[in-house]
């Protein structure tokens, strides 16, 4: 046992770190103002490094980074707060492909999105279906060669920049529920494909996308006819390492810290300096140095080769919970103080805690929510019986 | 990058998890609770089979194993409650033999060996017969003959150190007294303070102790004793954590109300999935703390202390998640959960008040409290230029208009289209 970093993975963390000295400018973390937390030119560049297609395993003909390593560039891209939610879209829409996809998709598609040039975004959940994903009823009707899809797909965040939307479909409304689904991989400048903007508490953008009589043709199709929860099953698998989300709260502590030491109360005396305050900060760190534990070790396990399903449901779930947990703490300690939003020029480092607080809450909902992983925590950890 | 047991770890795990299934039950665990929250036999049985000085040198008469080999040990340890102070133990040993003067103790005839059968290959041989006297004292707590602990409180002008771990049967105890590390030899009282987890606390008088270590070697010998404590301390709670909720799950498995498994509630699989999940980040996060205090490296300390408190909070939190889901008898003293939950207590707070070590965590990572007078010297200048309290640029029609967030929303939308 040795949970010691490896030196070979400490030098590739400072290879990161410069890395996004050179390429992640203020200008490119203020365009997310916009709610679109990606910018391409950033994109591109992790491309052409090596990165994405490094994400990708290598029995599919990816890089085949090692985990750890992976692990360390993820930590250092949430670090930095780099605006990089498409990256891992794009190691997982590959992945899909080139694990299920044909001829087509893999000629087409795959290399445009490991140069980074094109964008993946995920069509899976629905108005009517979110965390019951297989209820998906979005309708791809076979006539001929061809395809004809009807529906509508909720939280296609990144739509609106993306080229391809990876698209669940029922295409068997008979068959039992995870038995009638096929997956397609669609270009979103096909005729009939409509995007919506939806706004967000968080001052994200997501999107919902309406299919009204999209035409596709079958070469367009990933994985077999009613196989699609087979290949989403995959998904997941191809999620863990890149999807991030393990090191949420550290700008969060960074900011409580220097609010607290830079305020003074009224009776002068610094936060800094009260136990309360004091006691909370501690407390976070903690938190931060347990999903660093859980992240080396999922790392440290996919690097062996070994499957993991749980452990990243319980990553997941500590992340999201405690990081939400932490900007309720630090807005309080503000006070007042800690509601004014970037747009007030007195804004503690533009408003960054109080961004955050609005920010929280979706982590405990999206890619699984709490619920859903304690469900998978209590039944594949713990043996318990299912529960729904 | 390791993070499972090696094949070697997990026989030494399935070898000592053998040992205190089959000896440290829960009847074992209940009968040291009539006495002062220690089995001798089991004490012995462990030292027949070289746990309590398995991290000692070999030239010390210890089994040269690393102290991640010893937490693998405790984390069994740990699981089954086993009343014997092994951590404690374990610990004061590998002080003896890194602080330079205590390597020169000799036990002393007639004074520190105890009436009690020496250990020796699991036979039992009366001291009288064969003592130990005249051997090194490393060497009598590394074979585990002389039990040893540390006071990690302060010791009083009086020469007492009050609520001792292991103290009511410690016949070496080690302590920080002002620069110097000292240790004290006596026969033990025998007997506890009553408490709450049933542990062997009790009262020394060191006053007569021998200082073995001083200045910059005892800071750093202690520091070290510290870290290794706490850090092992984490895993043991990871160990209570685990067998705790196995204990819930079988539990709420078999108990059926309103026609169905307890276990079969969303309500009550939450509370155990978060009991879990907590558990296991604190188990990660405690052999990290062993892994990176066993290296010598500078976060180790800092480390150590975050796993003991956050494993001992997530072990509280098993043990009360399990202890509710056991409704009644939960409570009752005949079933075993009752045990962890004043343990998961216990164990912490003999080491000192929590808010301490935090207050410790900060200092280290945030700088030292300034006291409150000083605060509004001239010295201590703002460093921020103050803005006024509330904005002073023109609010914008947009934010009448209902509010920032959303206008900049539909700003960015409107350039879309």
């Amino acid at each position: 046992m040795d949970f010691s970093m490896p030196a070979q993975a400490e030098a590739f963390r400072e290879e990161v770190r410069q890395f996004l000295a050179d390429h992640l400018t203020g200008e490119m973390i203020a365009a997310t103002r916009d709610g679109t937390i990606h910018s391409g030119a950033l994109h591109r560049a992790i491309a052409d490094r090596g990165w994405l297609s490094g994400a990708v395993p290598a029995e599919l003909g990816g890089g085949g980074m090692d985990p750890v390593e992976l692990c360390v560039l993820v930590e250092e891209l949430q670090l930095h707060q780099a605006p990089a939610d498409a990256l891992g879209v794009a190691v997982v829409v590959v992945s899909m492909i080139l694990e299920h996809g044909n001829e087509h998709l893999h000629g087409a598609v795959a290399p445009r999105l490991l140069s980074g040039e094109a964008l993946g975004c995920l069509g899976y959940s629905e108005p009517e279906s979110g965390s019951d994903v297989a209820a998906a009823r979005t309708r791809a009707v076979r006539d001929g060669d061809r395809w004809v899809i009807n529906g509508s797909k909720m939280w296609t965040t990144l739509a609106h920049v993306a080229d391809y939307v990876l698209l669940l479909t029922r295409t068997d409304p008979e068959a039992p529920k995870h038995r009638g689904l096929t997956f397609f991989v669609v270009p979103l400048d096909t005729a009939g494909i409509e995007i919506r903007a939806v706004s967000t508490m968080g001052d994200e953008r997501s999107n919902a996308t309406f299919y009204d009589d999209v035409v596709l043709g079958d070469e367009w199709r990933l994985g077999g006819v009613n196989d699609g929860w087979t290949v989403m099953k995959t998904a997941l698998k191809y999620e863990r390492g890149i999807a991030g989300g393990q090191f949420p709260s550290p700008p969060v502590i960074e900011a409580a810290v220097d609010w607290a030491r830079r305020a003074r109360r009224a009776d002068g005396s610094r936060p800094i300096d009260d136990d309360d305050v004091r006691h909370k900060l501690v407390r976070a760190m903690i938190d931060v140095e347990v999903c660093r534990s859980f992240a080396y070790h999922t790392a440290a396990l996919a690097s062996e080769g070994a499957m993991f399903g749980v452990e990243g449901s319980m990553t997941k779930l500590f992340a999201s919970e405690s990081y939400k947990k932490h900007c309720g703490w630090f807005l309080d300690m503000m006070g007042a103080e800690g509601l004014l939003t970037r747009d007030d020029p007195g804004a503690h480092m533009e408003g960054r805690i109080e961004e955050h607080f609005r920010h929280a809450p979706v982590t405990a909902i999206y890619g699984g929510t709490s619920e859903i992983n304690r469900n998978l925590v209590a039944e594949g950890w713990l043996g318990l019986p299912r529960s729904r | 990058m390791r993070t499972r047991y090696s094949e070697d770890q997990q026989a030494v795990a399935e070898a000592f998890g053998d040992l205190f299934a089959r000896e440290a039950t829960p009847e074992a665990v209940r009968a040291a609770e009539a006495g002062c929250g220690f089995d001798p036999g089991l004490w012995r049985k462990l030292a027949a089979a070289g746990a309590p000085g398995m991290a000692v040198g070999v030239a010390d008469g210890g089994g040269g194993a690393s102290l991640v080999d010893l937490a693998v040990v405790v984390h069994e340890w740990g699981r089954r409650l086993a009343p014997v102070p092994l951590v404690e133990h374990a610990v004061c040993a590998r002080l003896l033999a890194s602080a330079g003067g205590a390597r020169e103790l000799v036990v002393r005839r007639g004074v520190d060996d105890p009436d009690r059968p020496r250990v020796q290959a699991g036979e039992r041989i009366r001291h009288a017969d064969h003592g130990f006297s005249d051997t090194p004292l490393v060497a009598a707590v590394a074979s585990g003959d002389l039990i040893a602990t540390l006071a990690p409180g302060p010791v009083e002008p009086d020469g007492t150190s009050r609520l001792v771990p292991a103290g009511a049967v410690a016949d070496v105890v080690a302590a920080r007294r002002g620069d110097h590390v000292v240790v004290a030899r006596g026969r033990p009282p025998g007997a506890a303070r009553p408490n709450t987890a049933d542990l062997p606390l009790a009262d020394r008088d060191l006053s007569g102790a021998e200082t073995v270590a001083s200045g910059a070697a005892a800071a750093g010998a202690w520091d070290r004793a510290m870290a290794e404590w706490k850090a092992l301390m984490a895993v043991a709670y990871a160990g209570l954590a685990g067998e705790v909720l196995a204990m819930g799950v079988a539990y709420t498995k078999q108990r059926h109300q309103f026609g169905v498994p307890v276990g079969s509630f969303q309500a009550v699989q939450h509370g155990l999935a978060d009991a879990a999940t907590r558990s296991e980040g604190a188990r990660l996060l405690a052999f990290r703390a062993v892994c990176a205090v066993d290296a010598g490296r500078a976060d180790g300390a800092r480390l150590a202390s975050m796993a003991l408190l956050f494993g001992a909070e997530s072990a509280r939190f098993a043990a009360d998640r399990v202890l509710q889901y056991h409704g009644g008898y939960g409570y009752s003293a005949e079933y075993d959960v009752q045990l962890y939950y004043r343990r998961a207590a216990g164990w912490l707070l003999q080491l000192g008040e929590p808010a301490a070590e935090t207050a410790r965590l900060a200092d280290a990572d945030l700088g030292p409290k300034r006291p409150s007078g000083q605060a509004a010297n001239r010295d201590t200048l703002r460093e921020r230029p103050r803005e006024a309290p509330w904005p002073q640029r023109p609010v914008s029609a947009a934010n009448k208009s209902g509010g920032q967030a959303r206008a900049a929303r539909e700003r960015s939308e409107q350039e879309r289209e």
